[in-house]
């Protein structure tokens, strides 16, 4: 009885982290780029103490020296001066410039996306407009344009390229920090005492971090480019001083005669962009969460099953669906977890089983591995099998498992508003989902559409049909999930939490509704919830999970008043009723904490 | 001694309103409309409503998140318009919230420590020593164990973040506790222990609960009275009993009709 108390003096540890940089070394580009970054800016570091000769000595004897020329490992350029001195040198006013203008651009364009996310209203609409302002001239212009009014010079090039940059950060950083300034967190700051600014700095300045260190690493390399662009074009730095862009401007002049002049601080201006764009791409593979768990990956039409699972025989021929010791975990790093096992349920024609299970119990996932729709990766259907009406769901081929969805086997999900397209009316998609499967006509597919909303108690449904999602109450929106469930007349149902976002006025309709339909089609529905009481409302049988196992299966009537399993008896203790008033206190406090009931 | 916590008369709060840039009048809309309620001391008054009726709004006006367009606050017997002037960190010591959602609620970049710290620092003004006594005792009061302190929000459950956020709550020492729907996201054997939990709390620490929610059979559970609201009015209140022996309002009893229950027996 006590063993929750423990569980909760026990926080589960999550899944250990793996560190940011062992996830940088395993991709592989990334790591090529650090390194190759890493040995370029300690190179530019040690410039000073390298033996080279003076980068600014001018030697006209020795003037368009090759490659590999004795003393001159690239050469000269036309002044005789040492290349590979120049270029050392250069790497380094040019690398210096490009981050401090990053460093400038982040810092002043990540203060003002905060504050204006933060401030909103009216102080937003300002400074969005001065940074729209800033990105309604081609940069380069602009940038060309703040040299020429500040006057040419390798700090004024750093503050041109810092202003064109400001806007990236600005409405990147604003943007996220909109979503978090109405996070719950940061009113529950406030309510402890925290002042504007210090929820600024210390609440949203941490998580909005990760996005300005992707977009310094996604900007840095364009931001060395632009600096040697400007140099080129002589606005940056000024002769004699060595600088990438100025070396390339320099060389373009001998293009014929001696390329190497210009084509090795190109190599050289490639070689830095790229290893900064590969590192920025691979630290931004790391910094996003989304990305980190794998969310990109495209998963696969249908559930991957294990070709060796084990594949029991069908023990229940009557039943349209029957479950079969099923297993289904998921791939992790490589390493397969079970998230249920040994399900096996059966569902008779006209019947409505409920799967009850607190949450991370397993339900969801039964329910989406029936048809195939857990995502692979990382999902694997690793044992057991599936009948439907008799037939082997998970041996069916993958187009004779598609056409079965939705017209045999049909889901209801929990919120209407994240399953039907914000863009399309709500009759369009019933049509839709009926032309999946049936081959009709216009005229007829929108008669069936406005003849299923009608039956779902839309009322004007020929109206109403011309409406979008976001126009209807959760209430109606469930009704047009129904509707599209039933719109091929499948056999089976299956309903996940469908009136758990609902008020409990519209889950009373919606269950009417349910049961109704399910006894003027004769459909087998198998109810997904968390809550007792809906249980008792709607399902004739009843299977109680936890842990991704069954532990009790049974009448509801029968099981609900005299539960087996302790786990079944505890929660249904757990459950708070009308009626009970504070006696369900004095009852759960007995449950929790035996030692003071003694 | 006043043996009010909170009093409300005749507050309304409107949402949008006034004229759009190009002189059209915006939509508005009356999140709550002429509400009155009293808190006592020492009570659980439960507000129950269906999403839309105004009660989070209520309760958000009740910690100065957010201002009533018109009517009066009075919390713990001091004028909210005087207490707002007076900043945040009076306010916050009187009256404190507890967030549906508890892992929204907490920093997902801080330590558990880090967050039960701001309040007692800021609020209570501790010393370092005191503060970290505090903690301790506050993990305690809400049944944690103390390695708590060095974690981060993600890596607790949906139940302990609750207590966590709710030992955040009684790190302020205030008298009043504002519940937002504190166990409507939570697992009904962990909904019945955080109840079980806040319950004793008010016991121990002679607080004082305005307790927001939509399911009817917590709020028999837990209140002593009860409130009913319906699009931003207050359409019943009375004592517990009475509520649910006889409803009087035909919405009141709609709602205690439409509620699921288990028919054992």
């Amino acid at each position: 009885m006590t063993d929750s108390v423990v569980a909760a003096s026990n926080p589960a540890r999550g899944p250990s982290r793996v560190s940011s940089w062992s996830l940088l070394f395993n991709n592989r580009l990334a790591a090529i780029g650090l390194l190759l970054l890493g040995a370029l800016v300690l190179v530019a570091l040690l410039a000073p103490v390298l033996p080279l000769p003076d980068p600014n000595a001018t030697a006209l004897a020795q003037r368009l020296q090759p490659l590999l020329s004795e003393g001159q490992l690239l050469g000269t350029d036309e002044l005789g001066r040492d290349i590979l001195s120049r270029l050392i040198w250069g790497s380094r006013v040019s690398m210096t410039v490009g981050f401090a203008a990053t460093l400038v651009a982040a810092a002043i364009g990540s203060a003002i996306g905060l504050l204006s996310g933060y401030a909103g209203g009216r102080m937003d609409n300002v400074m969005m407009r001065g940074i729209d302002m800033l990105m309604a001239f081609p940069y380069i212009l602009l940038a060309l344009a703040i040299v020429a009014a500040l006057g040419p010079g390798l700090m004024n090039a750093l503050y041109a390229i810092a202003v064109v940059n400001i806007p990236f950060f600005a409405r990147n950083v604003r943007g996220v920090t909109l979503a978090l300034s109405r996070a719950e967190f940061v009113d529950a700051a406030r309510l402890s005492g925290k002042g504007h600014l210090s929820v600024l700095c210390t609440e949203l300045l941490p998580n909005v971090l990760p996005v300005i260190v992707i977009t310094m690493s996604t900007t840095a390399g364009w931001m060395i480019l632009e600096t040697a662009g400007l140099s080129f074009l002589g606005l940056g730095a000024q002769p004699p001083q060595a600088d990438l862009g100025s070396m390339l401007g320099a060389g373009r002049a001998q293009l014929f005669t001696a390329p190497h002049v210009s084509v090795v601080p190109g190599v050289m201006i490639f070689l830095i962009v790229i290893s900064l764009n590969v590192l920025g791409d691979g630290i931004r593979d790391i910094l996003d969460p989304r990305l980190r768990s794998g969310a990109l990956l495209r998963p696969g039409p249908r559930t991957a099953v294990h070709p060796d699972r084990t594949s029991p025989k069908n023990g229940n021929t009557d039943a349209v669906l029957n479950v079969e010791a099923l297993e289904t975990g998921f791939i992790r790093n490589g390493r397969y977890t079970a998230a249920v096992q040994e399900i096996s349920l059966h569902l008779n024609p006209g019947e409505c089983l409920g799967l009850i299970g607190e949450s991370g119990s397993g339900k969801s996932v039964t329910a989406l591995s029936i048809m195939g729709l857990v995502n692979s990766p990382p999902g694997l259907i690793r044992n057991g099998a599936i009948y439907l009406d008799g037939e082997d769901v998970l041996a069916m081929p993958e187009i004779r498992l598609i056409s079965c969805r939705g017209s045999r086997v049909a889901y209801i999900f929990q919120d209407p508003l994240t399953t039907l397209h914000p863009m399309h009316p709500i009759g369009r998609q019933v049509e839709e989902a009926i032309a999946a499967h049936q081959r009709l006509d216009r005229q007829t597919l929108r008669k069936h559409s406005i003849m299923l909303l009608e039956r779902v108690g839309i009322p004007d449904a020929g109206e109403r049909a011309k409406h979008f999602p976001h126009q209807l109450s959760g209430g109606q929106r469930q009704r047009v999930g129904i509707a599209m469930a039933l719109a091929n007349d499948p056999d089976v149902i299956i309903a996940d939490e469908p009136t758990t976002a609902l008020d409990v006025t519209v889950q009373a309709q919606i269950l009417d509704l349910l049961r109704d339909l399910q006894k003027e089609r004769g459909m087998a529905l198998l109810f997904i919830t968390h809550d007792f009481g809906v249980v008792a409302e709607v399902c004739d049988r009843v299977a109680v999970m936890k842990d991704g196992v069954v532990v009790e299966t049974g009448e509801t009537q029968a099981l609900l008043s005299n539960p087996q399993h302790n786990y079944t008896k505890r929660l249904i203790a757990c459950v708070p009723e009308i009626g009970q008033g504070q006696d369900f206190l004095n009852r759960v406090s007995k449950l929790f904490r035996p030692e003071q009931s003694v | 001694m006043n043996t009010h916590a909170i009093e409300l008369r005749q507050v309304t709060k409107i949402f949008g309103g006034g004229r759009s840039l190009f002189g059209g009048s915006r939509h508005a809309v009356k999140a709550v409309d002429d509400v009155s309620l009293t808190l006592r001391r020492g009570e659980t008054l439960a507000v129950v409503g269906e999403s839309g009726s105004g009660k989070s709004t209520l309760a958000r006006m009740l910690v100065g998140l957010e201002q009533p367009t018109t009517g009066d606050m009075r919390i713990a017997g001091h004028d909210a318009v005087e207490l707002r002037r007076q900043g945040a960190r009076v306010f916050g010591k009187i009256v404190q919230y507890v967030f549906q959602d508890p892992v929204a609620s907490l920093n997902p970049r801080k330590t558990i420590s880090d967050i039960l710290d701001t309040p007692l620092k800021l609020l209570n003004g501790y010393t370092q020593e005191k503060r970290r006594a505090r903690m301790a005792d506050l993990l305690d009061a809400v049944q944690m164990p103390r390695d708590t302190l060095g974690r981060y929000p993600h890596e607790f459950s949906g139940g302990q973040a609750q207590r966590i956020a709710i030992a955040r709550a009684l790190a302020a020492e205030a008298q009043i506790l504002i519940l937002d729907e504190p166990v409507s996201a939570l697992d009904v054997s962990v909904q019945a222990q955080v109840l079980l939990l806040l319950q004793e709390l008010k016991q121990t620490l002679d607080l004082s609960y305005l307790f927001i929610s939509h399911d009817l059979a917590v709020v028999e559970a837990i209140s002593d009275r009860v409130a009913v609201m319906r699009s931003g009015r207050l359409v019943e209140e009375a004592s517990v009993e009475t509520l649910f022996k006889a409803p009087q309002d035909p919405y009141t009893r709609q709602l205690i009709g439409s509620a699921p229950k288990i028919r054992r027996n």
